[in-house]
């Protein structure tokens, strides 16, 4: 019953394709702010903005209506820190670029130190992974670099086929994922650390610099401007990446954060926010020997902003951060928390929430529909609307499903489409 | 990023000393008991009643306001208001679901163990691509933190195998999920060896370069040379024994005694293969050699050519949605387990490969019914639950022992706070031969290993 009802919706929305307005009657709206879920509650957009969120809207005139029968309707989810656009197949190298290698010769430094590394530049918004996601129901992600201790930049996208960013996102890497680059020693990843972001700030000697003159450019205005996303999981580490922030007097996020609970308070204090994988809860390396599937609920109890990423597979499976929210909630979380982290929560972390991560008036109309619980992996992504146009939820892994699905008509496989 | 298990560059041992000291004038009898059997002892315990639960029985049957009595290790009645003997512990299950205990074929739990250093690396034997002389019972680390997660997700009995680096990686291992110090006291008594075999990209990327295979055909040709070696060294044996045993023994050969077990049907074949032709190649070759495939491992193409897994009576123990970390695993869709599982004689399974899948193969079986809706099949959860109970324990021929809760198998429970598909599931108490060995409201029923004590960063 639920599933013919739904098939009249999406013809209704496919009639409404291409165009940016349409008014959502009778949703259940969880719109990740302030003003929490709403019941039989429509939602307005007009040119892809939302314009109005209330019971019984009024048509202005010539908007196509959708009506959602009561089903969950959030903001479009984040995928998390990934290298969607930036990767095809994972053990191709031909396909990926998300990290820089210069092969520099044994040191690496040059390569370690890279801030003005822009991995935005190598996005391919056509790759089959961008589809992918959005039949898991994310509209953004925020682009990852990992390769080095002072990786590079991504960026925060939109996974509607451009390729502009919302804004660049510098990363740091600490911790066992890039000693091999930077000196063999923890200490010394903080070590050139302090010394790159002092020689961004003032100018030193030719024979004592570690950066190039873009990299210098480039740090200097991140310092003054941007949220450094921080890779690291121990709590010693941590208490070291929080000192460095406030002696440079930079902003940081923390992703990974498996020993973060530990320093909740500080983080909270700091207002630093997360992003954490809340199903990496083993001791899987001496760096997060104190992970627990707790960590998210004792942040947020706490008072830090949590959000969500999918540390294992983050690109190919990202549409796994609503069962990775799902369970911080099932250990804790209140649902709320669990929603904001995988909507508004990264988004404000990233600074981009005056555009995307809620449902608000004057917000880009970025929009799922669910068949239930959007946290509950018993439900699947209904519908989609990226800046109010309808988006149909259909991927290559659809299209092959579909192939196989139908009848035999006497031909190969091949000659189905 | 990638997910394939770490292959350590180990340093080549291929000339390392015989693992057979060739002038032992003592032939060993195939007769005599197996070598390093199991010491599992079930743990004492007394009768339990769960009352009025929703039970899936793991036969397909669903039973609402339901008992299961366990006595004596053992499944001893499932129905409505069954009396139960005057020292049973009654446990209230009013709007909690019981379940058969979870079973992984797929894990590498204690061969890969966290942490995941490269002290602990120890999966594949990368030295070889032929190594069926290994067994992955002389790797596992009973101390891997991993094993208490995967019990507080309902899991108690999984398969450890060798990684996939090899075209043979030898030997698996059926545990039942105890914690103990040694792997003989996990070791599930009484099942059947497994073999661990691999197709297409792993082996040519890690041997490519030491020797090769370095192309699919040559992982073929590593297969049938390997089971044509056997072939002879099986006849001699068989001829031995046939005759009484009489005169000197043929030599005996780690590698051709499990392939030798392949071909006699005495050791369950698991393929970790990803595309549908090479699945069709691996079956040519167990045509070829005269053995059943038990499973294909991942299998992101299965869906392809489910009737003729079914066909051939051959499981495919799939991931409800990895895909594109390798070419050949570049066309996984979220219905593939369906579509295995929907073929008329189909046997689905949901694996893990992984210490995080292991702790929720509910979930990973929910999103496949999720999926599956959008396309209008339908599973409930009496169906699906066959996918982490009986049909593994059907691949690991165990299912006379364990895999449904039917009477006089092994009380291998789960206690669910509601059903178990859905995120926010919780197994609240998981038995084991009728054990109670995890209670979620109880730290004195918590196993931790010995790894975690003392670790002050540890909660």
């Amino acid at each position: 019953m639920k599933r013919h009802l739904l098939a009249i919706g999406l013809l209704a929305m496919a009639s409404a394709a291409g165009a940016q307005n349409v008014l959502i009657k009778n949703a259940t709206v969880h719109t990740a702010s302030a003003r929490g879920s709403l019941n039989n509650t429509d939602v307005l957009v007009q040119g892809g903005i939302i314009r109005a969120i209330g019971s019984n809207l009024a048509n202005p005139g010539n908007v196509p209506v959708f009506d959602a029968r009561g089903l969950p309707l959030t903001p479009g989810l984040f995928g998390g820190i990934t290298e969607i656009g930036l990767e095809e197949i994972s053990q191709e190298e031909t396909t990926r670029d998300a990290n820089l290698d210069l092969k520099t010769g044994e040191s690496g430094l040059i390569e370690t130190l890279r801030p003005e590394f822009d991995a935005t530049l190598a996005y391919n918004p056509r790759s089959t992974l961008l589809a992918v996601a959005r039949v898991g129901g994310i509209s953004y992600t925020a682009l990852g670099t990992s390769g080095a201790l002072l990786a590079g930049q991504g960026g925060v996208m939109r996974l509607d086929g451009g390729d502009e960013p919302l804004r660049r996102t510098p990363y740091i890497i600490i911790g066992n994922n890039s000693l091999g680059q930077s000196g063999a020693s923890r200490a010394a990843q903080f070590m050139l650390l302090e010394q790159a972001f002092k020689e961004a700030r003032a100018p030193v000697p030719g024979d004592e610099r570690l950066l190039t003159s873009a990299g210098r450019r480039v740090l200097g205005q991140e310092m003054l401007t941007d949220r450094f996303v921080v890779y690291v999981n121990r709590e010693a580490d941590i208490r070291q990446v929080l000192k460095l922030a406030r002696r440079n007097g930079i902003r940081v996020a923390l992703v990974g954060a498996a020993e973060a609970w530990r320093v909740a308070d500080i983080l909270a204090a700091d207002k630093v926010p997360v992003f954490i994988d809340s199903l990496d809860d083993l001791p899987s390396n001496f760096d997060q020997l104190g992970a627990t599937e707790s960590n998210a609920a004792l942040l947020q109890r706490a008072g830090v902003s949590v959000s969500f990423f999918n540390g294992n597979d983050a690109s190919h499976n990202a549409r796994k951060v609503r069962q990775i929210a799902g369970n911080a909630v099932a250990n804790g979380l209140p649902w709320q928390a669990g929603l904001a982290g995988i909507t508004s929560a990264p988004a404000k972390a990233l600074g981009v929430d005056g555009r995307i991560g809620s449902i608000e008036v004057g917000k880009t109309a970025d929009l799922v529909l669910w068949t239930g619980d959007p946290l509950d992996v018993s439900s699947t992504a209904a519908g989609m609307w990226l800046a109010g146009k309808a988006t149909p939820l259909v991927s290559r892994q659809t299209q092959l499903r579909d192939r196989y699905l139908a009848p035999d008509n006497g031909l190969p496989k091949a000659y189905r489409q | 990023m990638s997910r394939l298990p770490l292959y350590l560059a180990l340093a080549a041992c291929l000339a390392a000393t015989p693992l057979q000291a060739k002038k032992d004038k003592t032939p060993p009898q195939p007769a005599k008991p197996a070598p390093y059997p199991s010491t599992y002892q079930a743990i004492a315990s007394v009768p339990v009643l769960l009352r009025n639960a929703t039970v899936l029985t793991g036969t397909g049957e669903r039973l609402d306001n339901a008992d299961v009595l366990m006595q004596d290790g053992k499944i001893a009645a499932v129905g409505k208001n069954l009396d139960a003997p005057a020292n049973t512990r009654l446990v209230d299950a009013t709007g909690k679901w019981v379940t058969p205990g979870i079973i992984d074929v797929h894990s590498h739990l204690g061969v890969y163990a966290s942490p995941g250093i490269e002290a602990t690396s120890d999966g594949n034997e990368a030295t070889n691509p032929v190594t069926a002389d290994v067994w992955a019972e002389h790797s596992v680390w009973p101390q891997d933190a991993g094993f208490a997660k995967a019990l507080a997700g309902g899991v108690t009995t999984l398969q450890i195998l060798p990684g996939s680096a090899n075209l043979v990686g030898g030997r698996s291992v059926i545990l039942k999920n105890v914690a103990a110090e040694t792997t003989q006291a996990m070791k599930f008594p009484g099942a059947p060896y497994g073999i661990k075999m691999a197709c297409g990209e792993n082996p040519k990327r890690v041997y490519g370069e030491k020797g090769g295979p370095s192309t699919r055909m040559g992982n073929v040709a590593g297969y049938r040379q390997a089971f044509m070696d056997a072939q002879g060294y099986r006849k001699q044996w068989d001829d031995y024994n046939a005759g009484g045993r009489k005169g000197e023994a043929p030599e005996q050969n780690l590698k051709n005694d499990t392939l030798a077990g392949v071909m006699r049907g005495d050791i369950t074949v698991n393929i970790h293969c990803y595309r549908a032709d090479e699945m069709a190649q691996m079956i040519d070759l167990s045509k070829e050699f005269g053995f059943q495939i038990s499973t294909f491992h991942h299998g992101v193409e299965a869906y392809k050519i489910a009737d003729q897994l079914a066909n051939e009576n051959i499981c495919g123990a799939l991931w409800a949605d990895w895909w594109g970390f390798k070419l050949e695993a570049y066309d996984g869709i979220e219905e593939n387990i369906a579509l295995v599982d929907r073929a008329k004689g189909g046997c689905a399974i949901v694996h893990s490969d992984s210490s995080e899948g292991i702790q929720r193969l509910n979930q990973e079986a929910a999103k496949v019914i999720a999926a599956s809706k959008r396309v209008n099949i339908d599973f409930t959860p009496e169906h699906a639950i066959r996918w982490i109970t009986s049909n593994p324990a059907k691949a690991l021929r165990i299912d006379d022992r364990t895999g449904s809760l039917t009477p006089g198998k092994m009380a291998d429970v789960v206690l669910w706070n509601g059903t178990p598909f859905s995120t926010y599931a919780k197994a609240e108490q998981v038995y084991i031969d009728g054990a109670l060995l995890y209670d979620r409201s109880n730290k004195a029923l918590q196993p931790k290993v010995d790894f975690l004590i003392g670790q002050e960063a540890q909660p």
